[in-house]
């Protein structure tokens, strides 16, 4: 979320409630599974025709023994990839699901957030939607007639409060269902990536009641894919992974460990080594390794690479066999390579046929946070040829951000070459 | 807002999403105020309003009044006052086919506000059924008019008209419940309803009187319907004519009448068990 630098949203850490806090949100061994039918029956011509047909189905297990306790006062981060489950939790804590098993304890009026208008019935006038969902959000009529002024006001729609949703435009329209959420005035808040609404004095507007919020002991849960927003305004995140709590604490590391997940399950995958045409060698593996040697596909800013490869010769050769390597990026573009020249008159007349060789290389990581590809070229002066294109794959993952494509180490020297005077 | 400190609030157990979930309070609040904006929203929405609400059944009435006096002459033959017969059935007919075609659809067009937002599912169908019900209110002032203009003489029996209203409000909310429920499952049901209700016209004594039949087998088959013997029931407490015969007369006995509540009761108890049981995974099967 791209918060201005104006903000002057407090530093979150300094009030965070302590454990001794009583409990806002406690959930114990939540369990949620979607049945997706093999084969969709949508129409009852369809039951009468296949009476048994739609009763394959598999399932899918959204959230997998969830539990976790979040105190009252805290600003509290849900963060997770698409389909890690973050939604699935955020609708059973709505009650806009329905638990499997496990569950689900709410201290006070939890007002949820999900996405912004819903329910807005572009056909009504503002004050119409505002008394609707007020009413929608657990306000009695009459409570949310004597607030439908603050609310109108709030949202800098005083003049329009009369006219149809439908002739708001999108800024008016995201004023006023921000404004409609604090109307509920609920204990605790669930909000779904909405902070990022309005224009910049809006936005401070929002920033303001978020902080009055959390000076009011109000407990609020914010789910998000936005790692800077968590960093900067949550005592605690949890990180959930298919399903399941990976982590839970301290939110700039949820936010590590979010970016190293984000990036291994990253959707482009190497062609193998398949592709290639061969003559005389064979290519047996290409893998980016950990230190203990083990398929790695995420590589840490700054800590060494390691490509490990097998080779099998096919045909005796007397000639030096090399295997070269060339890492790109996801463009396309060479970055650099490096290569390993094997000569057989170091230990004997040749090769024979059916040698095999593991290299391992170890690669000081200059590289900047992204995805890499592992090119693979083995030749001898003789014929042999190997080549395997996008053989491996790796994302270098943490460390700052950096424009281009490397982040050598730098060293300044700064001297004083003279004064004006 | 208020600064001050906020009582520690105790835990409670979520129960998850229901037909009734939050109370009764806030189910008739919320019932109440989405049926009135909707009503207002028709009524002031359009150019001319609640005139189209009134005019459908008008050309209707027209139409099948010329079709059956006319030319099949036997409207007017059987029944004294046919015509306020005709339109008091048709307008009564009328909400109970709105309110159930519009609620078949309700809750899957509302998919924003299912999905995203937590409160009673059960509003959605009923607030179709309260819109057409409000509908229906300002139509029987203008059948009102019609009938004191054709020289019906008021008697107390139109006392009895609300005890009727009350029964076919229910029995079209019942319908209405499980026919919402079932359309998220089986998208068909939108389109057998069509038909069924098409039928179900013609089912009912509305553009003919019971005693056409002159045959009481087919009299009591008729009475099969509980709309039949409400619409029945409405004709002889409204026209009060001494040759109608009475829903149960027609029926031929309490006996006669017991198919017709066992269908009544039965779509109204199924209807409920059948949205509560779907309720809670409305949500996700949309």
């Amino acid at each position: 979320m791209p918060v201005d630098g104006e903000l002057t949203i407090q530093p979150a850490t300094p009030d965070a409630p302590g454990p001794e806090a009583p409990a806002a949100i406690r959930v114990q061994d939540l369990h949620k599974a979607f049945r997706i039918p093999t084969q969709r029956v949508d129409s009852l011509k369809e039951r009468a025709v296949h009476p048994f047909a739609s009763r394959e189905y598999r399932e899918l297990h959204a959230l997998d023994g969830v539990s976790f306790e979040i105190r009252q006062g805290e600003f509290f981060g849900i963060v997770g990839r698409n389909g890690s489950g973050k939604s699935t939790l955020l609708k059973l804590l709505a009650s806009i699901y329905r638990a499997d098993s496990g569950r689900i304890q709410i201290a006070g009026r939890l007002a949820p957030f999900i996405e912004l208008g819903v329910g807005f019935n572009q056909e009504l006038t503002a004050r119409e939607n505002v008394i609707l969902n007020g009413v929608m959000m657990g306000l009695t009529p009459k409570e949310v007639r004597e607030r439908q002024d603050a609310v109108i006001d709030f949202a800098e729609l005083h003049d329009f409060a009369d006219l149809k949703l439908k002739n708001f435009s999108s800024g008016m329209l995201v004023r006023l269902a921000f404004s409609v959420m604090l109307e509920a005035d609920a204990d605790i808040l669930l909000i779904d990536e909405v902070l990022a609404v309005g224009d910049a004095s809006f936005q401070q507007k929002c920033a303001d009641a978020f902080h009055q919020m959390k000076t009011e002991g109000k407990t609020i849960v914010l789910v998000t894919h936005d790692m800077n927003s968590v960093e900067e305004y949550c005592h605690r995140a949890l990180l959930l992974a298919d399903g399941k709590v990976q982590f839970i604490g301290d939110p700039a590391e949820a936010g590590r460990d979010y970016l190293k997940l984000n990036f291994e399950a990253g959707g482009v995958s190497p062609t193998g080594l398949g592709g290639g045409q061969s003559d005389g060698a064979r290519l047996l593996e290409c893998l980016v390794v950990d230190e203990s040697g083990s398929e790695a596909t995420g590589v840490e800013s700054r800590t060494n690479i390691r490509v490990r490869t097998k080779v099998e010769l096919q045909r005796e050769t007397a000639a030096a066999v090399h295997v070269g390597f060339v890492i790109t990026n996801a463009d396309g573009l060479g970055i650099f390579e490096f290569g390993q020249l094997m000569d057989p008159a170091e230990q004997a007349e040749s090769f024979a046929a059916g040698r095999r060789f593991t290299l391992t290389a170890e690669i000081e990581n200059r590289l900047a946070p992204g995805r890499y590809f592992v090119h693979i070229g083995v030749t001898s002066a003789d014929g042999i040829s190997a080549y395997a294109e996008n053989a491996a794959t790796f994302v270098v993952f943490g460390g700052p951000k950096t424009n281009g494509i490397v982040s050598p180490a730098v060293e300044f020297e700064v001297e004083s070459t003279g004064s004006p005077s | 807002m208020s600064t001050t400190a906020r009582p520690v609030a105790e835990l409670r157990e979520v129960q998850g999403p229901s037909a009734l979930g939050g109370g009764w309070r806030r189910f008739f609040d919320l019932l109440w105020l989405i049926s009135v904006t909707e009503f207002k929203r028709v009524y002031f929405g359009t150019v001319l309003g609640y005139l189209w609400s009134l005019i459908r059944p008008l050309i209707l009435f027209g139409v099948l009044l010329f079709v059956f006096t006319q030319i099949f002459k036997i409207g007017s033959d059987l029944v004294e006052h046919y015509a306020v017969m005709l339109l008091l059935g048709i307008v009564l007919y009328t909400f109970f086919q709105e309110a159930t075609s519009n609620s078949v659809t309700s809750v899957v067009a509302q998919e924003g506000v299912v999905r995203k937002t937590q409160f009673p599912r059960l509003v959605i169908p009923l607030a179709t059924v309260v819109t057409a019900g409000f509908n229906l209110l300002l139509n029987l002032v203008i059948v009102l008019v019609f009938v004191l203009a054709f020289g019906v003489s008021p008697a107390w029996t139109w006392l009895l008209f609300p005890i009727a209203l009350v029964f076919l409000f229910v029995g079209a909310a019942g319908m209405s419940m499980a026919l919402s429920a079932l359309y998220v499952r089986f998208r068909d049901t939108a389109i057998i309803w069509v038909v069924v209700s098409q039928v179900l016209l013609y089912l009912t004594p509305i553009l003919y009187p019971v005693d056409a039949f002159e045959s009481s087998t087919k009299e009591r088959l008729l009475m099969v319907n509980p709309l039949a013997v409400i619409f029945e029931q409405v004709r002889v407490w409204i026209l009060h004519e001494p040759q109608a015969p009475t829903a149960l007369e027609a029926a031929g006995g309490w006996l006669g009448l017991l198919p017709a509540a066992i269908i009544y009761f039965g779509v109204c108890i199924y209807g409920m068990w059948y949205f509560n049981r779907e309720a809670p995974r409305i949500a996700e099967a949309l």
